[in-house]
């Protein structure tokens, strides 16, 4: 499906990609880590056909710059940071929607269920919007049409737990019929989407591994939190996973999608001097 | 086609957000609101009066601020989308690169143009409504001149915003443009070129070589067609294009010459980097 050859890029005389070959098939889901500077989003930015570079890079067998209308059209991608437009949301969606020729009633629909109302917002000017909003449009252009490969940097770092799940639902709809590549510097916050991890450093790549596929994009975790005496901090950011509370702040419950236990834990994990008890049930 | 309107549409919504857009529609609204404020058209100059005389004094203006006010505000924008990642995402839609890169032209333009235009129709129905009389010959002129002017510094822009790979050097560049044209205006050029005993042909020749010169020179043919003003190279340029042949190059010259540059800038923007 993607393929890069012997891919090399430099910047006057730094050299960024240090000759990169990768194969990525259909229905693979990458993450792609490293520091910063290792090299990932010029390899992204390769892959999209917007640098120049040596070596070779096929989608499907074509080249993204030489054929980029037909290969950016199966491509949907969401970058790290939005970027500051000052077109309406409306003109936005109705731009991607044209030039990807799909329905923009299918991005509309998909920022709903991620818990963007538009309908509000569409005469307001994009960078306005707040950076969750924001990233849920970004994800909604990106995954309301037919794109045979979704690229993602950061995808979800702005988002909230409840539009998480959702997101993650929604990848889970597509993981078999589109090839996902996910950018992160942290392996923690993408671990549980994909099956195969590529690290990158000094524009090489040290690692590529498989892994174990056994978390569901789409499953979620029964879980049940009690405290020794009730701590503000720790009720607030329950309170931002939807957990309900049982009884004076001291027993919390509530559910985790499942690719987020990484980053529940994380959370809980900051106050373990107040936590007495954490359990994680898998839903059948 | 359809994805290059699409851009041009993008572009032209995004500019009118903008507030270098405000400034510059204020700027020449301003001007001709100030000219009628002035009473300009009542006043007798070189025996132009009414909304001849405005109009003589409107084209002044605008050539001594729309050339670096295109330039800057083109650059600035064009640059600054690509520093801030604007480009990054919306390259990543399946957009042409032609379709871009033009479309992002056509609807700067129309954006570019149109407030100038529109101040000086605003000032042609003025006159009607006030029973002054309109030189339509002279509006026609001026418009095809600021058509010409805004293509012009348009197409030097996209050439430098190409070309330039930060915001900071874009608008370095597109200052360093201007000024240049600035100092190879009539005045300074002849008088440098005469001290260095250098044929007057050459010096008119690099004088009309600088679209600003050229400008200039259409705008005062018009009130005095044998360019008295000019001195002795009025001859030059007389003898080498006649007075109608004169006003069709300073038309046609400016902007081959922008779409010369935005071509090359098209080029450039093609075989390079694009964010």
């Amino acid at each position: 499906m993607i393929k890069f050859e012997n891919v090399a890029k430099s910047f006057r005389k730094q050299r960024v990609l240090d000759g990169i070959s990768l194969e990525i098939g259909l229905g693979e889901r990458v993450a792609l880590i490293g520091s910063n500077g290792a090299g990932k989003t010029t390899l992204i930015r390769c892959l999209l056909g917007e640098y120049t570079h040596d070596g070779r890079v096929t989608v499907g067998g074509r080249d993204p710059r030489g054929d980029r209308t037909a290969i950016l059209a199966s491509i949907g991608f969401v970058p790290q940071l939005p970027p500051p437009l000052k077109m309406p949301v409306g003109q936005l969606i109705g731009f991607a929607a044209d030039l990807c020729g799909t329905d923009p009633r299918r991005i509309l629909d998909l920022a709903a269920r991620l818990g963007l109302d538009t309908a509000p917002i569409l005469d307001r000017q994009f960078v306005r919007l707040s950076g969750g909003m924001k990233q849920k449009l970004l994800i909604a252009v990106a995954l309301g049409r037919d794109a045979r490969v979704l690229v993602m940097d950061e995808p979800a770092a702005n988002l909230d737990p409840e539009a998480r799940k959702i997101f993650f639902e929604l990848l889970a709809e597509r993981q078999e019929d589109a090839t996902m590549l996910i950018s992160s510097h942290r392996l923690n916050e993408v671990s549980a989407l994909v099956n195969r991890v590529v690290e990158l450093d000094m524009g090489r790549v040290v690692l590529d591994d498989r892994v174990a596929d056994d978390v569901s994009l789409s499953g979620l975790l029964d879980c049940r939190v009690l405290v020794k005496r009730p701590e503000p901090a720790l009720a607030k950011a329950l309170g931002t996973w939807n957990f309900r509370d049982l009884g004076g702040g001291m027993e919390w419950e509530g559910e985790v999608a499942g690719p987020d236990r990484l980053r529940f834990i994380g959370m809980i994990s900051r106050y373990v001097a107040v936590v007495s008890d954490v359990s994680l049930r898998e839903r059948a | 086609m359809k994805q290059l309107w699409l851009t041009a549409k993008l572009d032209i919504v995004e500019s009118m957000r903008a507030r270098w857009f405000q400034i510059y529609t204020l700027v020449f609204g301003g001007i001709v609101a100030l000219l009628f404020l002035f009473g300009l058209t009542e006043s007798r100059v070189l025996g132009f009066i009414g909304l001849s005389r405005l109009l003589v004094t409107y084209i002044q203006l605008t050539m001594a601020i729309l050339p670096i006010f295109v330039l800057i505000t083109t650059v600035r924008s064009v640059a600054g989308d690509r520093e801030a990642g604007v480009f990054e995402y919306l390259l990543s839609l399946p957009v042409s690169l032609a379709a871009w890169f033009w479309g992002k032209i056509v609807g700067r333009y129309i954006v570019v143009f149109l407030p100038v235009f529109l101040a000086m129709v605003a000032a042609v129905l003025w006159a009607l409504v006030s029973g002054i009389e309109v030189p339509w010959g002279m509006f026609g002129y001026y418009t095809g001149l600021l058509a010409a002017m805004a293509a012009c510094f348009l197409g030097l822009g996209m050439l430098i915003s190409a070309v330039a790979r930060s915001t900071d050097m874009a608008q370095g560049a597109a200052f360093l443009t201007w000024l240049t044209l600035l100092l190879f205006l009539d005045l300074i050029l002849l008088g440098i070129m005469i001290q260095g005993k250098v044929a007057p042909e050459v010096a008119v020749g690099i004088a009309l070589a600088n679209p600003l010169q050229v400008f200039r020179t259409a705008a005062l043919s018009l009130f005095d067609p044998q360019l008295i003003v000019l001195g002795p190279s009025a001859f030059v340029i007389l003898d080498a294009f006649g007075v109608a042949g004169y006003k069709l190059f300073a038309l046609a010259y400016p902007t081959a010459l922008g779409l010369a540059a935005a071509g090359l800038g098209y080029r450039l923007f093609r075989r390079g980097d694009l964010p």
